[in-house]
């Protein structure tokens, strides 16, 4: 048996699993206080079905309290960013480009230092002691906490992050948390440096809440690992979660989609949300959701972290439709009367016209009272109706990574507006339980490992790098927790670099299998 | 005379890399780059090519190498001002202007930094009107200008001068010296007078950046096509509406060749173009037939945004609207054909004109 948790904003789910059949689930209001509101959803999922702690193997939690601290600005740790590159980047020093708000939300302190490497490994410069020395007798004076460290091409070659991390923690004593962007981010040095600061402010926060969550898990007489979501819809354990907060920024989204292609049984397909004022679009291969290309803001910082790409088009149960003369051209959204529904919609009396109204009068759903809308025009209905699943099926269509057929999952409130089948022969499925599939999500996660470097690619070696990647990255994965019997690549991605004589190919590469469990 | 503030630096980013015909890398980081240096430096004054004295001195400054690794190995404080520095030591004059060489990506933002730097103006225009990969593809050469003696620095401090024989071996000696310094070194070349810049550029480079890029913001503001916007203001056609359906990339060296076909929606249903690239789209086919070729510009734009999308960054699924448009007339000669024709590229076709297949 799991138990799988999912701390929103608003609610927290929780689901017992054994397998992939739920046993028990509930939803409730997330608490201010995560250890109360944590042992709240272990009793209520003890209260609808009996079950032994001892028999609990693995509990998994996603959270977005790390993201909201970092969004808030708030409880952020007096933070240090050092950069090893010198001479070269000092065109552009950390935390350049941030909002002046959380540069003084974490007293944000800049330092530049000799050091790093070339696309091939080679040394920029070699790392000067006495000047990391310096800098951290500095950071010691103005009372930082918190270190992130990046070094250029980190991502080829970790060595001068581990040696500058050895010694400031020689001089800054074991209570300074450090950071290494090359264990955070991806090629792209700004991006990856600004993932690494925001973790390394939030690093004190992720103690006290593991802490919190953990003391919670124990306090119910489960002994099982607890493991927390990452972006990428992978688990990490509670030693690692406390180091690298950062990477459960975008679980929400990750979870909510793979725990509803779980209960639908799918695991390529899409999965539409469809709320009230919104739909969100994402797309799965072989159960893990595609990622973003392109570069992600997260309260105005910009950085590269693995997140789920989402296709969002206003299309939602209180999208209003609007009409020609006709009846037979209509509009669907982007405007909604959103949260208002259950006062404007005319099946609830209200005087707006929305597209649950044309839902209910088609018959797809029992929502209010089915006779304010008996007298609509059957054409404006079908009309309307039409709009909403070719406008999905549109965006489903973007969002499609080949040309085979995919299916679509349709969750949330709003999925009543959508058809059994989709324009372009896309069948729809609605799964149950879809209310709690963010916990499910959570419950059903795997352990990942992951290789993003640049490869010089001597004649005829292209096949034994591609190897010595995919080996590493499998490595990685078990190194994680995976069970190395179950291990598999799910993603491969080969770009030769531009402009570089030589063959030089940028190669990512993740793997995954299930969580290695303890019988119990 | 007009000045260029950082206000100005994401409209010129966006504009050049439409111009850049999907070469040039990710626009991003030289933005930043120009940004800092006109937050430092204060903004760089403007000059029309029409008002240059006759015995300027203008030293051209550029990136070399691949704009990936310029992602994360980020230039040193002011590299690229002693990439000028050195030039003008060597051939013993005072720079009086800067200049781009190219339009696209981090080459159309590195100038503007060389002029804040150096307190310099900085001239509008360019020695291409697009962007081309080899530093020997530039009008200068079709007018008899010699690309050395030109510097090359690297973020280390090392500098050093090439003065070669001719512009090939120019581009020879500092692709080699490039990769020994990291994949991305700063270069100033094709040293010239004012006359010769008026002689020989593309007038007028920056403010078609810098309209264009605002052309793409008014039309989303207004709701209005912004391709459509990109279409009028350079005076080009569409070839194409659709949807990415296949990307081939081929690693061969120093190049990001490949090829895209994007199928027909809306206007252009069931066609299908096939997009022929090398760092830059060179050859555009419908159903098997070159429609535009290089040295005409073949630009790639997200379809609903209107955002130029580089070779590197085509994926499948993107919904694009593929354009063709002039390049300078100068590029049509005999030996601008030769230079950058197709054939130089390794596609055994003539060149076709961007207006030719009406």
């Amino acid at each position: 048996m799991r138990i799988g948790i999912d701390v929103g904003g608003t609610n927290t789910d929780a689901v017992l699993l054994e397998g992939n059949t739920v046993l028990a689930a509930n939803k409730s209001a997330t608490s201010q206080d995560v250890t109360a509101g944590i042992i709240d959803t272990l009793d209520r999922l003890q209260a609808e079905r009996s079950f032994d702690p001892g028999q609990v193997q693995a509990v998994m939690i996603g959270t977005t309290h790390f993201i909201n601290a970092l969004v808030e600005a708030r409880r952020l740790a007096p933070t240090a960013a050092l950069r090893l590159g010198l001479p070269a980047t000092a065109s552009l020093p950390p935390l350049v480009d941030w909002p002046q708000r959380l540069v003084d939300a974490v007293s944000g302190r800049s330092y530049l230092a000799h050091g790093g490497h070339e696309f091939d490994g080679r040394h920029i410069a070699e790392l000067d002691e006495d000047e990391l020395r310096r800098h951290a007798a500095d950071m010691v004076a103005h009372g930082i906490r918190s270190v992130a460290i990046s070094s250029v091409f980190s991502p080829v070659s970790n060595e001068f992050e581990l040696r500058a991390a050895e010694i400031l923690r020689s001089e800054l004593g074991d209570d300074v948390a450090i950071s290494l962007s090359h264990e955070i981010g991806r090629i792209g040095l700004l991006e990856r440096e600004n993932a690494t600061i925001v973790n390394a402010a939030l690093r004190e926060l992720a103690a006290s809440i593991v802490d919190g969550l953990a003391g919670a898990v124990a306090g119910h007489g489960i002994a099982a690992p607890l493991y927390l979501s990452q972006n990428d819809g992978t688990l990490m354990d509670v030693d690692f979660a406390r180091r690298y907060p950062v990477a459960t920024f975008a679980s929400g989204p990750t979870n909510s989609m793979r725990g509803a292609a779980l209960l639908s049984g799918l695991d390529t397909c899409a999965v539409v949300d469809v709320g009230g004022t919104t739909s969100d679009v994402g797309v799965l291969t072989h159960g893990f959701p595609r990622e973003a290309t392109t570069e992600v803001d997260v309260a105005g910082v910009r950085t590269n972290f693995r997140m789920p790409d989402v296709l969002s088009i206003g299309i939602g149960g209180g999208s209003l439709v609007a009409s020609g003369t006709d009846n037979d051209v209509v509009t669907v959204g982007p405007r909604s009367v959103g949260y208002r529904l259950t006062e404007e919609a005319l099946v609830f009396g209200g005087t707006t016209l929305t597209a649950t109204d044309v839902a209910v009068a088609a018959g797809r759903a029992e929502i209010g009272s089915a006779d304010a809308v008996a007298g609509l025009d059957p054409t404006l209905v079908k009309a309307a109706l039409a709009r909403v699943a070719a406008d999905i099926a549109d965006a489903v269509e973007r969002m499609r990574t080949s040309p085979e057929p995919l299916p679509v999952v349709a969750v949330g409130g709003g999925s009543i507006l959508l058809p059994d089948d989709l324009p372009g022969s896309l069948a729809v499925h609605r799964p149950d339980h879809f209310a709690v599939a963010n916990a499910i999500g959570a419950a059903i996660a795997q352990v990942g490992g992951e290789v993003d470097r640049v490869y010089a690619i001597d004649p005829g070696r292209r096949d034994a790098v591609v190897d010595e990647a995919r080996q590493e990255a499998v490595d990685r994965a078990v190194a994680a927790g995976a069970d190395p019997a179950q291990v598999r690549i799910v993603d491969f991605d080969e770009v030769p670099i531009p402009y570089l004589p030589g063959n030089a190919t940028r190669i990512r590469c993740k793997a995954v299998g299930d969580l290695r469990l303890g019988q119990s | 005379m007009t000045t260029l503030t950082a206000a100005d630096l994401g409209a010129l980013a966006r504009g050049a890399a439409v111009l850049g015909t999907g070469g040039g890398g990710d626009p991003h980081i030289g933005r930043l780059l120009a940004e800092q240096a006109l937050r430092v430096h204060g903004p760089v004054e403007i000059v029309s090519v029409d008002d240059l004295p006759d015995d300027a001195c203008v030293l051209p400054v550029a990136m070399m190498g691949a704009p990936t690794v310029m992602v994360e190995k980020l230039p040193s404080a002011d590299q690229i001002a002693i990439a000028v520095r050195t030039l003008a030591k060597y051939v013993g004059k005072t720079p009086t202007h800067i200049a781009c060489i190219e339009a696209g990506g981090v080459n159309s933002t590195v100038p503007v930094i060389a002029a804040a730097q150096l307190g310099l103006p900085l001239v509008d225009g360019d020695g291409m009107g697009r962007a081309f990969p080899e530093l020997q593809m530039v009008l200068p050469t079709l007018a008899g200008i010699e690309a050395t003696p030109m510097s090359i620095v690297d973020e280390k401090g090392n500098r050093g001068v090439f003065d070669t024989i001719s512009n090939a071996w120019a581009e020879r000696l500092a692709r080699s010296a490039t990769v020994d310094m990291g994949c991305s070194a700063i270069v100033s070349l094709y040293a010239m007078t004012g006359a010769e810049v008026r002689a020989s550029f593309v007038p007028g480079t920056l403010s078609q950046c810098l309209a264009t890029g605002r052309a793409i913001d008014a039309a989303r503001r207004t709701l209005r096509d912004p391709v459509a916007a990109v279409v009028d203001r350079l005076g080009g056609r569409m070839l194409h509406v659709g949807k990415v359906v296949d990307v081939q990339r081929r690693t061969t060296t120093g190049f990001a060749r490949g090829d895209a076909t994007v199928d027909g929606l809306d206007t252009s249903l069931g066609r299908l173009l096939v997009l022929r690239f090398q760092n830059e789209h060179l050859v555009a086919e419908i159903d098997g037939a070159a429609v535009t070729t290089t040295p005409d510009l073949i630009i790639v734009l997200d379809t609903e945004s209107g955002e130029p999308i580089t070779t590197e960054a085509l994926r499948y699924g993107q919904r694009v609207s593929v354009l063709a448009a002039p390049s300078d007339e100068r590029w049509h000669s005999p030996a601008g054909i030769e230079l950058v024709g197709p054939r130089y590229f390794g596609y055994d076709l003539d060149p076709i004109r961007a207006l030719e297949t009406v």
